[in-house]
């Protein structure tokens, strides 16, 4: 994605038949297209030859621990939200080869190194999931000369985001553990689009937001949107605001969460999660990841590959002294600190951007917003007689 | 208040996005007791023995092909680029196949990685030195600095604490800086076995046996974390400012460059903010638990 112009954006009306040009123009341009598609019951991102191929006829239902996509010969493709997949792998793999080598006298020689990524079109990307890509470019070192230099950027991510044009969906109909709105990622995507659509029963309204995104759109059947039909995406854009499932209050979180790093609601949330780390494989913004050795049994080769590691496993934090998270109450309320507060710190953004799926995809319904609303719904309660965080940390 | 470390970090050597190691050749290997070794390591293309520098106090992935790779602190002098040294406890699948290679072996090296030890900071300075067990080991790059500069420094002090006499590690350099008495050194045991004489129990002890200035005194800690955490408290309370108080942290590590999440210490990663942390920088969860 090149060029991105957040000023000026352009305006049309694509019918619902355009959206089949748009695949085809897509793939005239070499890209892999990339879209929502219903695949054992949930809506998954696949790659489409043509649009019959997006999901439509369908639509979800959620709630705390809880997904159903259900059959309604009535929807149109995109009348539905997130399923337990988002763009994220297709920039940061679940497992890469990243090098395979082998010793040849006193050196390492190279055999293979991580394959070069596919030019993805990523159709139907919604404003939380864009805002996630957003969140890991940071933590990639996307377009960052600075950690360049240091060797710490990740080729494939950076290569693969590159190449990479991004078509979002303006959410109309959020689910009920949606709360997009809270985190200020959505249900409108705001900037970082090549395209955005909202959708209007008969078609699209179409807005480009970077060079690439306008050259897509001058080979597409589009018209002059009337002002009705611009006033009717607004209206449906607000009334989704209205539907949010839920609500997080995101003032002064990290204060919160330094205030009641001990609060008794850690333990009970400890007694319900099962550290399966569904939240994290889900979660569109976790990046941890564990390096490892394979060896070739034919060869002398080993293969480091990476995958995707969850802070709730025993060994993500494992050293000769044992875990360092060894309770399942310290990994979550590691894994809730660093979502909402301390992502800020490193990454000087939030690590949640509100689109539910944890919540959705906890095998026991835990939910983030709720326990959020715990911690300071007793923030000033019985804390008077508490020694000052830093003596209790002290003591010995 | 924040810590008094600029960032002059030297550039990590890295091949192709950064996860392939650099061959280094073990060259020689010193017991420093029952599981703790140290293996004195040469790259094998000149190019890395030129390019390579690092600081006190940071440290190095080290990397078995087929077998993985073990967050190792540098042991040796920063000014001998010949050569480096690595002093490692010999307890994982990684430090087993170091030992095995034996010296001829070839090990892949990242880094240099972290932040060490504030030395620039010191001058003017008492320095303390407080170390545990196998905690001497990134002390050491730092201790060779002291020595050389030796009279930029006020009263430097190593005070030093291991299970018994034959646990400790570079026993006979201890005993030549002991010596040398240009800085002092004490030494205390769990277990007084063979024929020690010296003092006998926890490293914090020692502290009663030294005379410390607060207001121009800086405080290096590496152990493990129950000596991390009491030392600590203790230079605290003797108002040593918070921010002079400094802490080498041990955290699961896997990429080196603040990547992979594995090593999070609330906002910190322990790999690009640390190992080497200022008291002040973590107050806020420095000694609970399970962070």
């Amino acid at each position: 994605m090149t060029g991105v112009d957040q000023g000026v954006q352009d305006v049309w009306f694509l019918s619902m038949q355009g959206l089949g040009h748009m695949v085809s123009t897509l793939r005239d341009k070499m890209y892999t297209v990339v879209a929502p598609t219903a695949r054992d019951g949930v809506i998954t991102f696949a790659e489409i030859d043509s649009v019959d191929q997006i999901a439509a006829g369908v639509r979800d239902e959620m709630g705390p621990g809880k997904y159903r996509l259900i059959d309604d010969p009535l929807s149109r493709p995109f009348n539905y939200v997130v399923g337990q997949d988002s763009p994220k792998r297709f920039f940061f793999p679940p497992k890469l080869e990243l090098v395979s080598m082998h010793i040849e006298g006193k050196r390492f020689v190279l055999d293979s190194t991580a394959p070069k990524p596919p030019k993805l079109a990523i159709l139907g990307v919604r404003p939380c999931d864009l805002a996630a890509i957003h969140v890991q470019d940071r933590v990639f070192g996307y377009g960052d000369q600075a950690t360049a230099e240091r060797c710490e950027t990740d080729s494939y991510y950076n290569l693969a985001r590159k190449q990479s044009l991004l078509i979002a969906v303006n959410c109309t109909q959020p689910s009920s553990t949606c709360f997009c709105d809270s985190m200020g990622t959505g249900p409108r995507a705001k900037q970082g689009f090549d395209l955005s659509m909202t959708e209007l029963g008969g078609g699209f309204i179409l807005r480009a937001g970077s060079d690439d995104g306008r050259a897509i759109v001058s080979e597409l059947p589009v018209r002059e949107p009337s002002p009705s039909e611009v006033e009717l995406g607004q209206l449906k854009i607000d009334q989704a605001i209205e539907r949010m499932g839920r609500h997080l209050d995101t003032d002064h979180l990290m204060e919160l969460f330094d205030e009641q790093i001990d609060h008794p609601s850690w333990d009970e949330v400890a007694k319900r999660c099962m550290s399966c780390s569904n939240c994290t494989m889900v979660c569109p913004t976790c990046f941890c990841s564990t390096v490892s050795d394979s060896n070739d049994l034919a060869t002398d080769a080993a293969t480091r590959t990476r995958h995707w590691e969850s802070c709730f496993t025993h060994q993500f934090s494992y050293t000769t002294a044992g875990p360092v998270r060894g309770s399942t109450r310290a990994r979550y309320r590691h894994w809730m600190r660093h979502k909402l507060g301390t992502w800020w710190h490193q990454f000087d953004s939030s690590g949640c951007v509100g689109c539910g799926r944890c919540i959705t995809w906890c095998p026991v319904g835990i939910d983030i917003t709720e326990q959020a609303h715990r911690l300071r719904h007793d923030r000033n309660t019985d804390h008077s007689q508490d020694e000052p965080i830093r003596e209790r940390g002290l003591m010995v | 208040m924040t810590s008094l470390v600029t960032d002059t970090r030297p550039k990590p050597i890295c091949g192709i996005d950064t996860w392939v190691p650099v061959a280094a050749e073990i060259i020689e290997i010193t017991q420093e007791n029952f599981n703790t070794l140290t293996f004195k390591m040469r790259f094998v293309e000149d190019i890395h023995r030129e390019n390579y520098r690092f600081q006190s106090g940071q440290f190095n992935m080290l990397y078995i092909p087929g077998v993985g790779e073990a967050a190792i602190s540098i042991s040796s002098d920063p000014e001998e680029t010949e050569t480096i040294d690595h002093t490692i406890r010999v307890v994982g699948s990684v430090t087993r196949a170091i030992q095995r290679l034996g010296v001829g072996g070839i090990v892949g090296i990242r880094g240099p990685f972290g932040r060490g030890w504030p030395i620039d900071t010191l001058k003017g300075q008492d320095v303390v030195i407080v170390a545990g067990g196998i905690g001497l080991a990134p002390m050491r790059p730092a201790i060779y600095e002291l020595l050389r500069k030796r009279d930029q420094f006020g009263r430097v002090m190593l005070l030093y604490g291991c299970r018994s006499p034959d646990d400790r590690v570079f026993a006979d350099e201890l005993e030549q800086w002991t010596e040398d008495e240009s800085i002092q050194v004490l030494v205390t045991v769990d277990n007084a076995t063979g024929g020690w004489v010296g003092p006998v129990g926890v490293v914090t002890n020692l502290l009663q046996r030294v005379r410390v200035n607060a207001a121009k005194t800086v405080v290096m800690v590496c152990g493990p974390p129950i000596l991390n955490r009491v030392a600590a408290w203790q230079f605290l309370q003797l108002h040593v400012p918070p921010n002079r108080v400094y802490v080498s942290l041990e955290r699961n590590m896997n990429c080196g460059f603040g990547r992979c999440g594995h090593c999070q210490y609330g906002r910190k990663f322990v790999c690009t903010d640390g190992p080497v942390f200022a008291f002040s920088d973590v107050a806020e969860i420095f000694g609970r638990e399970e962070i």
